[in-house]
């Protein structure tokens, strides 16, 4: 049976390819199959927010790429709920249907898979 | 145990000594070491065109040396390699840049190679990263 790999995404998508770089592992290990999760933590929360604007940056959308994570097989999407709320984010609407995780539901997560990966 | 060690630090940080370190202690205690898989700014920790003080560690040779003696699988990824300029031979030739910095014991590849050392490893060990 494959490994579960759970990929911890903290970077807001302006800040540098980071985001980017971290959304490409998590869609090469979809194409390959793989029992992969995803959990947007601290500033990786931004990511999930429609009308963003990285155009004014001379930076290419994320949005796409977000939008490919059920093609590639990736339905395990998860948010932390403090991160958004410390954003002042909590009643604003997501643009992918990541389940919100308070606290004690982010230990039985990381708990549940093999590997993490925190980028 | 099988270790897969992923590096995403530049050989600057504190983080490139770290995975050194802990992969030569992994050896030395009898473990085996599945993949090295550089990534990020973890890329320049596998480039030959580093240059250091001679009164300072030179992390990128160490990294070099070590992996040549141990005969270890050691993969950069070309997508994040590209995007930082740090090429091999045919990276330069294929987009007509004068400067190579990645050879041998060091190779580029895809990602689908961090898969395959996470799914063949007991223990993935991350460094670095935001």
């Amino acid at each position: 049976m494959s490994k579960s790999l759970l990929i911890i995404s903290r970077q807001a998508p302006w800040s540098g390819p980071g985001a980017r770089e971290t959304l490409d592992i998590v869609l090469a290990g979809g194409a390959y199959d793989l029992p992969i999760g995803l959990l947007f933590l601290d500033d990786g929360v931004f990511q999930l927010f429609a009308e963003q604007a990285p155009k004014a940056l001379q930076q290419k959308d994320l949005t796409a790429n977000l939008q490919a994570l059920p093609l590639f097989g990736i339905e395990a999407l998860y948010c932390c709920a403090h991160s958004l709320g410390e954003r002042g984010l909590g009643q604003t609407p997501l643009a992918l249907p990541a389940e919100l995780l308070d606290t004690s539901a982010l230990q039985a997560l990381l708990a549940r898979y093999d590997q993490v990966i925190t980028l | 145990m099988k270790f897969a060690i992923a590096l995403f630090a530049a050989p600057h940080q504190p983080a490139a000594r770290r995975a050194l370190r802990f992969a030569q202690a992994a050896l030395a205690d009898g473990h085996e070491i599945v993949r090295l898989f550089f990534y990020q700014d973890g890329v320049h920790s596998a480039s030959s065109s580093v240059v250091s003080s001679q009164d300072e560690l030179d992390l990128t040779a160490e990294w070099r040396t070590f992996v040549k003696a141990h005969n270890l699988d050691g993969v950069v990824c070309i997508a994040a390699a590209l995007r930082r300029g740090v090429l091999d031979t045919d990276e330069a030739t294929r987009y007509g840049r004068t400067a190579a910095s990645i050879e041998a014991p060091w190779v580029l590849s895809g990602l689908g190679q961090l898969h395959e050392a996470v799914q063949e490893a007991d223990r993935l060990i991350c460094f670095g990263g935001p």
